[in-house]
């Protein structure tokens, strides 16, 4: 796999601590503005706000597909899409919602946020982070690029062998899923390396795994689900492109291949997948709903654990994906138990939610309504998860739109919503300007309108009879009504979407003559907040001193004698000013170039090799720039690189001032033994 | 229960502390500013060996899933011929081909490139760059030869019939020892880049964690083989 042949350099990279430019020409890039800085840049933010971006984009190509799918079965017989092409469109729509919109936006929202929130000056290595995003925007467009070389896949989002083989999918379109996802893939893969690494070893002084936000937990679990599913979805997708491009047998039934180990190796990547993309926004709405109810999150450690128990139990249920495929009566009890259990753990989360909202005082802003949405929505999802738990009536439902309802309201109502929400509060912080509310509410409104009139009729069709993935239906089942129903609520969604283009344009323009919302719009309580907006290059000034959860709010708030909460100080007068100059990672131009021969050493191996030439000369040129550029810019004293001596939350020592306030006990009125531009900050 | 499950998770917290604090001198001559009493990561690691741990992690799963796949495709090649469904070329199986004496030299060699490695990393921590690159050297020799002998194993079988495409068990074995054997060449890349590093003066006695962590790849890779040894060629 490619990302073990980047290893060698990477570890070596910047080792030789004092030895500079060793070639002369490999230098590190310097720019900090323009389009070319973004190219070139380390920093988690920038790579998180892109991967919010790329995922924007794939948004709107899925919503398209979506909207293709849904105008072909408005009325019976739809002409619009012949078979085959209507087959490439739904296959394409959901390997574009799973891999390139839910994971990369909750990515979008990992990477900028668990520094953040840990109190890191960035992630534990950035330059596999920029490898990370551009790994995975060229594997996003090497999938998508199947549309203008003989069409796309046309299998479903899971492949299914024989579907997948090649006299079922004679174009290629199978084989640039298999090796568009194996790139997206070694994304994925690194980036969980760099999260769990930095979740782990990355955390301000003080900030103990059970002081972490509910959000860096749900996080952390994410990680670590990626990182174990990834690599078994690799080896499929390998077989896969072996069987298609080079005869192997590992699928091929008329050799004596099982045809169920396609769908085993899938799901189990498949389930835990199901938990990677609603996971982060449980996280995210775990975080909205406390500050805006203004309590703590009921709960914290049970919030914690289920989530725990969700990672865990996620790898034992992906057999439910396969009651009738025939796998006998034993397997089928055991997957069903199991199934319903793990509806625990979320049921406590709920639960949670609610109890952190009863008695509080609620402040009904977008991003908490999107909350909410995501809670109730959510809920209605994972009771059709429950139904299909019991395998007698899954076998009914298997293969009807009522599974199509069932997974868009707990990916679209979950997941999607969770998301926006995360948007809507986190969108200060990160732009520094607020989005507007009124038009906010009006997107949220049409959102759930939309999503309920697009999905919910599904059940009703799902449960009389209607096939999943049939490209057309003859009148006289009793199908037109629902089918005109949810079509007009697609349409109502797309409508949505582009109120909230609208609302970023507008509050854009309208921010101009606006202030600049403060370090701490919310009167929120993780650490994200105590820094200014939008975030500086450098993140903290100082690195937190974390003293208990919740450790931002306690700083703006005490008890008063009587046990009343009262504010002890103004978040204005105790963020932190972000004009400290820290040293920070340099950027770098490889990340870029050995991504971008990826997709060239795909279409070599489907095409012609002279492409992967082409693209094997990318990657390793661009593993021995990436293993020989100098640690630094030449002018910088010092080695920021080196991860192997410290974290990069603790770069900044070169100036000495960071670990000099590490050692500086309690946190009030620090200041570093030679720091520069330190502010005393008074900590309560 | 609340009360309960919070006191786990203090608990976790104390096996992260205890962490920090056991491993805290590990980092020496690390944290140039000489707060010795603050490690300058949470688990006393360094990002890079944290890093290669955790990414090890992922590759059980990877050879998990691999070892899974030729479990169920083994011994399935001769069952189908019998029902007269496969031409006979098919029926070549592992007992057929496999000459264990010959892989069990190979894998003797391979995990002798284990012990090598363990003086490799003993002798950068000592700070004798001239045995590092000697026992790196006799590292990376060892791997070679059990490349060498994974290719003439390879080229023997097709001449004998078991090609790639020749049956389920001919895919899933090829697939299989190919990807170790791939993980090998790469492992066998680290070291001679660390042999080069070494010479020019990047790879001492204070960067010593960067050939440990090689050498962490080199035995994982290693124990791998054992796996596949075992469950593809002993096990009948």
């Amino acid at each position: 796999m490619a990302i073990t042949e980047d290893r060698p350099l990477a570890i070596t990279a910047g080792s030789g601590a004092g030895v500079r430019s060793p070639l002369g020409s490999f230098t590190r890039p310097n720019s900090t503005t323009g389009w070319k800085s973004w190219l070139t840049s380390v920093d988690h933010k920038r790579i998180g706000i892109m991967y919010g971006v790329g995922a924007m984009f794939f948004f709107i190509v899925g919503g398209i597909e979506a909207l293709l799918i849904r105008t072909q079965l408005a009325v019976p017989d739809g002409k619009l899409l012949s078979h085959g092409a209507y087959n490439q469109v739904f296959t394409m729509h959901g390997i574009t919602m799973v891999f390139l919109v839910v994971m990369p936006m909750a990515a979008a929202f990992a990477n900028y946020l668990i520094p953040l929130q840990i109190g890191a000056r960035d992630v534990a290595f950035p330059r596999l982070n920029a490898f990370s995003f551009w790994c995975w925007l060229f594997g996003a467009l090497f999938v998508n690029s199947s549309w203008f070389l003989g069409g796309g896949a046309d299998c479903g989002w899971f492949c299914y062998s024989p579907n997948s083989n090649p006299i079922y999918s004679p174009s290629n379109g199978v084989d640039f899923y298999a090796i568009g996802l194996q790139i997206a893939g070694i994304a994925s893969l690194v980036s969980a390396v760099n999260l769990v690494t930095t979740v782990l070893n990355l955390r301000a002084p003080g900030m103990t795994l059970m002081r972490m936000p509910v959000f860096m937990w749900m996080m952390f679990v994410t990680q670590l689900l990626l990182l174990f599913a990834m690599p078994v979805i690799a080896v499929a997708l390998f077989m896969l492109t072996f069987d298609r491009l080079y005869d192997a047998n590992f699928f091929d039934t008329a050799a004596g291949a099982d045809p169920l180990l396609w769908e085993h190796l899938f799901w189990i990547f498949g389930h835990p997948e199901v938990y990677i993309m609603i996971l982060p926004s449980f996280g995210i709405v775990s975080e909205v709903i406390p500050v805006f109810s203004r309590k703590p999150i009921f709960g914290y450690p049970f919030m914690v654990f289920s989530g725990i128990a969700i990672g865990f139990m996620g790898w034992g249920v992906w057999a439910h994906h396969m009651f009738a495929s025939g796998l006998g009566p034993i397997s089928v009890a055991a997957f069903s138990v199991s199934t319903m259990f793990i509806a625990v753990p979320t049921g406590v989360k709920i639960l949670n939610w609610l109890a952190t909202m009863w008695g509080g005082k609620l402040r009904m802003t977008t991003a908490m309504l999107f909350a909410i949405g995501l809670v109730s929505m959510f809920t209605i999802g994972g009771l059709s998860g429950v139904t299909h738990a019991v395998a007698p009536s899954d076998t009914q439902q298997t293969d009807t739109y009522y599974i199509v309802a069932h997974f868009h309201y707990v990916l679209f109502g979950g997941a999607l919503l969770g998301l926006f929400s995360g948007m809507y509060f986190w969108w200060p912080k990160i732009f520094g300007y607020f989005l507007s509310e009124k038009i906010g509410k009006l997107h949220f409104w049409l959102t759930l309108i939309g999503f309920n009139l697009t999905f919910g009729p599904m059940h009703v069709l799902g449960l009389q009879g209607m096939s999943r993935r049939v490209p057309t239906y003859s009148p006289g089942y009793g199908f037109e009504f629902w089918n005109m129903v949810s079509t007009i609520g697609a349409f109502t969604i797309a409508l949505s979407l582009l109120v909230f283009f609208w609302n970023i344009s507008a509050s854009r323009k309208a921010s101009k003559n606006l202030p600049n919302p403060g370090p701490d719009p919310w009167d929120a309580r993780s650490l994200e907040w105590s820094i200014p907006s939008p975030t500086p290059e450098h993140n903290f000034d100082t690195v937190p001193e974390v003293k208990e959860f919740d450790d931002w709010w306690h700083r703006k708030y005490g008890e008063d004698p009587d046990g009343n909460i009262v504010r002890i100080a103004h978040p204005e007068d105790i963020a932190q000013t972000g004009d400290a100059h820290p040293h920070l990672p340099s950027p770098s131009y490889w990340p870029i170039v050995i991504s971008a021969g990826l997709p060239f050493i795909g279409y070599g191996v489907i095409f012609s090799l002279w492409w992967a030439v082409l693209g094997g000369l990318l990657v390793i040129g661009g593993m021995y720039g990436w293993g020989l550029e100098p640690s630094t810019d030449v002018d910088e004293p010092i080695d920021p690189d080196d991860h192997g001596h410290d974290g990069v939350a603790l770069e900044a020592g070169d100036e000495g001032d960071v670990l000099a306030e590490l050692g500086s006990g309690d946190g009030t009125g620090e200041t570093g033994e030679t720091g520069e531009t330190e502010e005393a900050i008074p900590v309560g | 229960m609340a009360d309960l499950a919070s006191r786990v998770g203090e608990g976790l917290d104390e096996v992260g502390d205890a962490l920090t604090h056991d491993d805290g001198h590990d980092n020496h001559g690390h944290d140039a500013h000489g707060h010795d009493d603050h490690p300058p990561t949470n688990t006393g690691l360094s990002n890079d060996k944290l890093g290669m741990w955790v990414f090890l992690g992922s590759e059980c799963l990877l050879f998990g899933a691999l070892i899974s796949t030729f479990l169920l495709y083994k011994g399935r090649h001769a069952g189908l011929v019998n029902d007269g469904t496969l031409e006979g070329r098919a029926a070549i199986g592992p007992e057929d081909v496999f000459d264990i004496p010959f892989t069990s030299l190979s894998s003797f060699v391979l995990l002798m490139s284990s012990l090598t490695m363990v003086l490799a990393v003993s002798a950068v921590q000592r700070g004798d760059d001239q045995r590092l690159r000697v026992w790196l050297a006799t590292t990376a020799t060892l791997g070679s030869l059990f490349i060498a002998g994974q290719v003439y194993e390879f080229t023997s079988f097709v001449r004998e019939g078991l090609g790639f495409t020749t049956n389920i068990f001919s895919s899933a074995f090829y697939t299989l020892t190919g990807f170790h054997g791939v993980h090998v060449t790469i492992g066998i890349i680290m070291l001679v880049s660390m042999i080069v590093m070494s010479i020019s003066g990047r790879v001492n006695k204070e960067n010593a964690e960067a050939v440990e962590i090689v050498g962490l790849y080199w035995h994982f890779v290693d124990v791998v083989w054992i796996f596949v040894f075992t469950i593809v060629y002993l096990i009948p």
